[in-house]
């Protein structure tokens, strides 16, 4: 592994950071999809863009997997430049792609062969360590079978495995479990685990609030091109949430009136179409207080806060809007 | 310091790729790459032909309409080889199964990628004007042992122009409604009216220097005087040096075209 250097072009970054962007901006003509932010991440961390579609993730991931220029600000991955040394980072990146591109012609060996051929790896080299990732992956019994044939899942996991073929330092995965039944997902939350585990720097991108809670030891949470938080999930939720929180859900149309009855009850009540949230580190004497109250919700829960409560709290909407 | 892939090592990485690509489509491209061509002279050059006397001064120093329009067909046919292989593959790769990104996601850049593509077409023209060829040799229709070997050559050639000029085309297509207006209205009259199967002299003055622009007849006409042996040197050196110039221009119009699809 090789060690990234230090001070770049006499700029500001001046840092051992795998990745690093100081008011990084990306327009496509008059529309700014990202609008200045800053990152850093740290060799061997999970970091997370997490954000809901349109925030400006896929285009902060396509500037640093070096195949989309920077429009404004400085970005070095590795602590080399994309705008000069593009082949030179790529073939020390790994990219999981929100979509599959996995070559549905060939079959699954030789996927993970082709592709390694292309970073310049000899082919014994190549071929043992595709037999290792297809290990790995648990496709090794599919070696064979065409890409068509195998599940959303399997397909996944071969494109993690491909991604995996150059021995990349930093793994690139844009909404890796997207479109992924739960028994899926959490088959590949283990593989990025053992991954981040063996020493793999993971970059992130998701809009499901349960994986990057799951999967980040940091993350930022995105909106609008900009970044509106930063921190490990358990810091954002302790600083923009409270321990609890307590859904209530009443008839349809009462919970925009109802919402200013129970404010005095939490530290936050947020109104939603469909429920109240009452944010308060005791959420079962919220909803004992709303009975006395004489209010009779149709169904209560009471839950911790998530990341999903944050978004909330600093954008005003959830992530699924 | 900028570290860059050579354009040498890039496109040779690609190579175990095409090659699989190539073995599992060979059979599929046997009918449109060896048998339609035989076909054509069979009904073109044979039966047809047996109606048209071998007049050497009509037929452009040709002695039967057989040898005349053999060497125009085989030119004619690696530009049907090189259009084939670069409208639906080239759209495919960006926009269907998107090879292409996931190519770019390795050190590979546009330029490999048009590069490995473009071997490829050079491979498939050399087999398929190859094999025409050598299927030809028993007909008679080659003057001297070295003239093939040179018409070969431009043949390969004007595919490889086409192959430049159309993958450019289809790089900057947005979907696949803009191949109909390139064969219709490109490929078709191209096929019919650039010298193939008439000398071009027969469209009047003004036609005969309309077909003249084309790049098809340039290969045609280089196919043609080298399998006669009727070789008018200066010509033939325009011929080539529009067909190299047409390379070079289709090089940068391809690479420039998958840049700006692939790298935004």
């Amino acid at each position: 592994m090789g060690t990234v250097g230090g001070s770049c072009l006499g700029s500001t970054l001046v840092s051992d950071a795998m990745i690093q962007a100081v008011g990084l901006r990306k327009s496509f003509g008059d529309f700014e999809a990202v609008k200045g932010i800053d990152v850093e991440v740290r060799k061997g961390e999970a970091f997370g863009f997490l954000g809901p579609n349109g925030a400006g993730k896929s285009s902060t991931m396509r500037m640093i997997a070096a195949v989309s220029p920077a429009s404004a600000g400085e970005l070095r991955i590795l602590g080399l430049d994309p705008a000069t040394d593009g082949p030179a980072i790529r073939g020390r990146l790994g990219v999981c792609p929100q979509e599959d591109t996995l070559d549905n012609e060939l079959n699954v060996f030789d996927n993970l062969y082709i592709y390694g051929r292309y970073f310049g790896i000899d082919k014994a080299t190549v071929r043992q360590r595709a037999e290792e990732l297809l290990d790995f992956v648990q496709l090794t019994e599919k070696r064979k079978s065409r890409v068509e044939d195998l599940s959303g899942g399997m397909k996944r996991r071969l494109t993690i495995a491909r991604s995996l073929i150059n021995d990349p330092e930093v793994l690139l995965l844009d909404e890796p479990t997207t479109g992924l039944d739960p028994q899926a997902r959490h088959v590949l939350w283990d593989q990025l685990f053992r991954l981040k585990q063996a020493g793999v720097t993971l970059v992130i991108t998701t809009h499901y609030m349960d994986e990057a809670e799951q999967l980040c030891d940091r993350l930022v949470v995105m909106d609008k091109g900009l970044i509106v938080a930063e921190g490990s999930p358990r810091q954002l939720i302790e600083q923009y949430s409270t321990r609890e929180v307590a859904e209530l859900r009443f008839g349809v149309g009462e919970h925009e009136a109802l919402g200013e009855k129970l404010a005095d009850l939490g530290n936050r009540v947020e109104v939603l179409p469909d429920r109240l949230l009452v944010y308060s580190d005791d959420g079962e004497r919220v909803i004992a207080q709303t009975h006395e109250r004489g209010l009779q919700p149709v169904a209560v829960l009471v839950r911790r806060s998530t990341l999903e409560d944050v978004f909330l709290r600093l954008t005003g909407r959830t992530l699924a809007d | 310091m900028a570290t860059t892939l050579s354009l040498r090592e890039g496109t040779a990485r690609q190579y175990d790729y095409w090659w699989t690509v190539y073995k599992r489509t060979w059979k599929a491209s046997i009918v449109s790459s060896f048998l339609s061509p035989v076909f054509y002279v069979l009904a073109m050059g044979v039966l047809l032909g047996g109606f048209i006397a071998g007049d050497p001064d009509q037929l452009e120093g040709a002695t039967s309409y057989l040898a005349f329009v053999v060497p125009g067909l085989v030119a004619a046919h690696a530009m049907q080889t090189a259009v084939g292989e670069t409208t639906y593959p080239v759209m495919g790769a960006i926009k269907w199964h998107k090879s292409y990104f996931a190519q770019l996601a390795t050190p590979l850049d546009p330029a490999h990628l048009v590069a490995g593509h473009l071997m490829f077409v050079l491979f498939r023209l050399a087999t398929t004007c190859g094999v025409f060829m050598i299927v030809l040799a028993p007909f008679g229709v080659f003057e001297s042992w070295w003239g093939p070997f040179l018409a070969f050559a431009s043949q390969v050639l004007v595919g490889m122009v086409f192959a430049a000029l159309v993958f450019g085309w289809s790089a900057r297509l947005k979907n696949e409604a803009g191949f109909g207006v390139l064969f219709r209205l490109g490929i078709f009259p191209l096929f019919l009216f650039s010298g193939a199967f008439f000398p071009v002299a027969n469209l009047g003055e003004a036609g005969a220097w309309v077909a003249r622009l084309t790049p098809l007849w340039h290969g045609v006409n280089l196919s043609r005087m080298f399998c006669v042996d009727a070789v008018d040197w200066p010509v033939a050196a325009i011929n080539t040096a529009v067909l190299v110039a047409l390379l070079v221009v289709g090089w940068f119009w391809s690479v420039s075209g998958l840049t700006k699809r692939l790298v935004f």
